[in-house]
C-alpha cells in the first residue's frame, strides 16, 4: 500500500475529534461541535473503505492497490527497546482486522449520527461527542494492534472511554457507582491480560501476534502446559472486557450511560474485543484443547445464564443488555469450537442487529421522555410506526429466523458445536435452549413495547427526528441482509475470506450438507417456539406470566433478582475488601503506623525545638557569653595537651569536687 | 629597635594584649550599656592589633603591621555604622540597655 494511504490515519481521525471537541468544545457553537464529530468517524470510516476497495481490487487509478496481507505498518522508532525486548508501536491490517474495522468505524460512524439527534438537547454536547471520538480511537487502536502491548494500550482506552461515557450524567450516583464498577471489574480482567503478556514475553520473547504463530508452527509439537497457562490468563481478560462468566456483572449496570453508548460501546463494538482478542491470538488457544475447552464451557455458560436473566428483566435497557451477554456468550461459543470465523461472523451481525434495537429502545425511551419500564410501555406501533418497523427486523434477526442476518451466524455456530465431538453435542444443546430463550425474552420485550395497548396514556410521545430514523433504517438494511454474506459451505465467502487470518477449521463431519440443514430447521424451530409462547403469554393471554410467577415465587425472586450474583460478589469480594480497607488499612496501618509514626518524628522535633528554642533568648549577652564559652573550649582542647584526654580529666574534677 | 626588645621581652607585650582581650570580652559580657558594650569590643579588636604589632616586630614580617591598618580601617567603618545603629536605637526605645534589645527573638 503505498501513496497516501496510510493505517495510522485510521485511529487518528477520531482522536483529533477527541482534542478539538474536548478542548474548544465548550467555546465552540453546536454546529461546529457536530461536524467535528461526524467528520473525524467518517474519515476514519473513508480510509478503512479505500483498504477494502484496495483489497479487492475494486480501485481503479486513484485507489491505491493493496499489497498481501497482512499489510504492517510500524513506526520508524521502536517503542521499547531494552536489551532482549523489543517492541515496536505496530499495526496490522489483515483480513481479520478489517471486518472490525468496517464494524467498527462503519457501525460507529452510524451511531454518531444517531447521537446528534438523541443528545442534541443535554448538557455536555461537547464532552459527550468528544469521548465518543476517544473511543473509537483507541477501539481502531486495539483492532489494528500488531502486538499485545499495542493492543493493551487500546484495549486499557477503551476502558476510559467506557467509563467516562457510562458515567456521563455524573450528577447521578448510579451511574457514577455503574462507571466506577465497570473499570474495576475490568480490572481484574486486565489482571490476566497483563500475566499472559508477560508469559508470553517470558516463553516467546516476543509479543508480535505473526511472530508467535510462526514459532507455533515452527513447533507443532508443543501442545498445552504454559500455553495453556498463557491462553487461560487471556481468556481472564477476555471475560472481563466482553462480560463473560464470571465478570459479567458490570454490563447490565452499565446500561446507566446514554443508550447510544450502550449500543455503540457495550453490545457492538467494545464488548466484543474479547471475541477478537481470542481469535487474534487463536494459534495460543488452538496448542490448548483445554483452554479451548474452557473457552467453550464458559461461552455457552454464560449464553445461558444471561438469557434466563433477560426472560424476566423489567427494564427494556437491562432486557437487551443481558441478551448482549448471552450473545456474547454464542461466539465464545464459537471461539471454542475453533470456529473462529462463524465467532467473527456472529460478531458483525451481532453489531448490526444489537446496535439497531439499542437505538430503537433510545428511539422509545427519547419518546417517552426517558420511560424504560416495560410495564409501562406499550401499544407504541401506531404512535411510532419506523422504531416499531426497524425493532421487529432486530428482533427477527436476532431470534435467528430466516433469512434474517442472526439466523446464519447463530446456525454456523451451532454447527461448529455440533460437530465438535460428543462434547459438542451438549454445547450444541445449550446453545439451542439460549436460542429459545432469546427468541422468547425479544418477543416478549417487543409485545410489551409495540403491542396491547398502552399503559401510560397520559404521555404524548414525540417523534424523533431524521438524525435518529436514518442510522436505525440502514442498521435494519444491514440486520435484513449482512448474513448474506456467510452463505454457503463453511460461511461461504466470508469464511473463505477470513481463513488467512483465522485459519481454517477442521471440522470432524464437514460437507454433511443434510444434517447443516436439519441443524438450521431445529434452530428456526426453536425460535418460532419462543415466538409462539411469548405470544401466548403476552397478547392472547396476558395475566398469563404473571400467574406463573406468582405460582412460583422463589425461582421468580431467584432469577429476577439476577441469582443474586451482585449479593454474592457484595458479600465474598466487595465486603471483605471494604473491611480491609477500613480496619487492617485505614485504622491499623493508616493510623496506627504511618499516623503514630509521623506524630512521633513530628512530636521529637517540636520537643527538640522547644528545648533548643531557651538558648534563643533574643539577648545579646547570652549570645556572647556561649561565643566565649564556645571559644575557651576550642581553645582548651587545641592548645592544653591533657584535653586529649578529656573524659579522665572529666573523672578527675568530679572526684576533686569531693563525689 | 633592637633597644626595644632588648629591654622588654616579647612575652610582656603579649600579656598585655591578653589582658586587654580578656578585659574587652569581661566587658562586652558583663556591661549593660550598649555604648559601653561597643567600646568593649574597641579594646578587644586594638588587642589584637597589639599582638599583630608584636609579631610583626618579631619576625620582621610587614604584613603584621598591615593587618592592623586594615583592623584599624574596618573599626573605624564599623563605628560608623554602630554608632549609627546605637541612635537609631535609641531613638526608637529610649533605652540603651541591652538586656531590653531582645527583639531579635522569634
Amino acid at each position: 500500500m503505498t501513496g497516501y494511504f496510510h493505517l495510522w490515519l485510521i485511529p487518528l481521525a477520531p482522536f483529533a475529534g477527541f482534542l478539538i471537541n474536548g478542548i474548544l468544545g465548550r467555546r465552540l457553537p453546536k454546529w461546529i461541535v457536530t461536524t467535528v464529530a461526524l467528520l473525524t468517524p467518517l474519515a476514519a470510516f473513508s480510509v478503512v473503505l479505500v483498504a477494502t476497495a484496495g483489497f479487492f481490487g475494486l480501485g481503479a487509478g486513484n485507489v491505491p492497490a493493496v499489497g498481501p496481507m497482512p499489510f504492517i505498518e510500524t513506526c520508524p522508532l521502536a517503542w521499547i527497546d531494552i536489551g532482549a525486548l523489543h517492541v515496536d508501536f505496530s499495526f496490522v491490517l489483515d483480513q481479520l482486522s478489517l471486518v472490525m474495522l468496517l464494524v467498527v468505524t462503519g457501525v460507529g460512524f452510524l451511531i454518531h449520527i444517531y447521537s446528534v439527534g438523541y443528545i442534541s438537547d443535554e448538557e455536555g454536547y461537547a464532552r459527550y461527542f468528544s469521548f465518543l471520538n476517544l473511543f473509537l480511537f483507541f477501539m481502531t487502536v486495539l483492532v489494528l494492534a500488531g502486538n499485545a502491548l499495542v493492543m493493551f494500550v487500546g484495549w486499557e482506552g477503551v476502558g476510559l472511554a467506557s467509563y467516562l461515557l457510562i458515567g456521563f450524567y455524573f450528577k447521578k450516583t448510579s451511574a457514577a457507582d455503574a462507571g466506577k464498577k465497570a473499570f474495576i471489574v475490568n480490572r481484574i480482567g486486565d489482571f490476566g491480560f497483563l500475566i499472559g503478556m508477560f508469559l508470553l514475553l517470558a516463553n516467546f520473547g516476543t509479543l508480535t501476534f505473526s511472530a508467535i504463530g510462526q514459532k507455533l508452527i515452527a513447533n507443532p509439537g508443543w501442545q498445552g502446559g504454559v500455553l495453556t497457562v498463557i491462553a487461560l490468563c487471556l481468556l481472564l481478560g477476555a471475560t472481563g472486557k466482553s462480560a463473560q462468566l464470571p465478570l459479567y456483572i458490570w454490563l447490565p449496570d452499565a446500561m446507566e450511560g446514554p443508550t447510544p453508548v450502550s449500543a455503540l460501546i457495550h453490545a457492538a463494538t467494545m464488548v466484543t474485543a474479547g471475541v477478537y482478542m481470542i481469535a487474534r491470538t487463536h494459534v495460543l488457544f488452538d496448542h490448548s484443547p483445554f483452554a479451548l475447552s474452557v473457552v467453550a464451557t464458559v461461552g455457552a455458560a454464560t449464553a445461558l445464564f444471561a438469557a434466563t436473566i433477560g426472560v424476566v428483566q423489567h427494564d427494556i435497557k437491562r432486557v437487551l443488555a443481558y441478551s448482549t451477554i448471552s450473545q456474547l456468550g454464542y461466539m465464545f461459543l464459537g471461539c471454542g469450537v475453533a470456529a473462529y470465523s462463524a465467532a467473527i461472523f456472529h460478531l458483525v451481525t451481532h453489531a448490526f442487529f444489537k446496535a439497531l434495537l439499542f437505538l430503537a429502545a433510545g428511539s422509545v425511551i427519547h419518546a417517552m421522555g426517558g420511560e424504560q419500564d416495560l410495564r409501562k410501555l406499550g401499544g407504541l406501533w401506531k404512535k411510532l410506526p419506523l422504531t416499531f418497523a426497524v425493532t421487529t427486523i432486530g428482533v427477527l434477526a436476532i431470534a435467528g429466523i430466516f433469512p434474517f442476518a442472526g439466523f446464519f451466524s447463530k446456525d454456523a455456530i451451532l454447527y461448529a458445536a455440533y460437530t465438535q465431538g460428543a462434547n459438542g453435542r451438549v454445547l450444541w444443546f445449550v446453545g439451542l435452549v439460549t436460542a429459545l430463550l432469546t427468541s422468547f425474552y425479544m418477543f416478549r420485550l417487543w409485545y410489551k413495547t409495540f403491542l396491547g395497548e398502552s399503559r401510560s396514556p397520559e404521555v404524548h410521545p414525540h417523534k424523533s427526528p431524521w438524525s435518529m430514523l436514518v442510522p436505525m433504517v440502514i442498521l435494519a438494511l444491514l440486520s435484513i441482509c449482512g448474513g448474506w454474506i456467510g452463505l454457503g459451505e463453511n460461511l461461504g465467502r466470508f469464511g473463505a475470506f477470513l481463513a488467512p487470518a483465522v485459519g481454517a477449521r477442521a471440522t470432524t463431519a464437514s460437507g454433511d450438507a443434510h444434517l447443516e440443514l436439519y441443524l438450521s430447521i431445529a434452530a428456526v424451530a426453536v425460535a418460532l417456539l419462543g415466538w409462539l409462547v411469548a405470544d401466548r403469554f403476552y397478547r392472547q393471554r396476558p395475566g398469563r406470566a404473571a400467574q406463573m410467577a406468582a405460582a412460583n415465587p422463589g425461582s421468580y425472586e431467584l432469577v429476577l433478582n439476577k441469582y443474586y450474583v451482585d449479593e454474592f460478589y457484595g458479600a465474598t469480594v466487595v465486603r471483605p475488601l471494604l473491611g480491609i480497607s477500613k480496619y487492617l488499612l485505614g485504622w491499623f496501618v493508616d493510623t496506627a503506623l504511618l499516623g503514630g509514626g509521623a506524630w512521633l518524628l513530628g512530636g521529637t522535633a517540636t520537643f527538640a525545638g522547644a528545648l533548643l528554642q531557651r538558648w534563643q533568648s533574643g539577648n545579646l549577652r547570652s549570645y556572647a557569653a556561649w561565643l566565649a564559652a564556645g571559644t575557651a573550649a576550642v581553645l582548651l582542647f587545641v592548645v592544653v595537651p591533657w584535653a586529649t584526654v578529656w573524659p579522665a580529666s572529666l573523672n578527675l574534677i568530679w572526684k576533686m569536687a569531693g563525689h | 629597635m633592637n633597644l626595644l626588645s632588648q629591654e622588654v621581652p616579647i612575652s610582656w607585650y603579649l600579656l598585655l594584649s591578653a589582658v586587654l582581650f580578656s578585659l574587652g570580652v569581661v566587658g562586652f559580657l558583663i556591661k549593660r550599656n550598649l555604648i559601653t558594650v561597643f567600646m568593649s569590643i574597641e579594646l578587644m579588636l586594638n588587642a589584637v592589633n597589639l599582638s599583630f604589632v608584636t609579631f610583626a616586630h618579631q619576625w620582621h614580617a610587614v604584613k603584621g603591621q598591615i593587618f592592623v591598618f586594615f583592623v584599624m580601617m574596618v573599626a573605624a567603618a564599623e563605628a560608623a555604622v554602630g554608632l549609627a545603629i546605637i541612635i537609631a536605637v535609641f531613638r526608637a526605645r529610649a533605652t540603651l540597655a541591652v538586656d531590653r534589645i531582645d527583639l531579635m527573638k522569634l
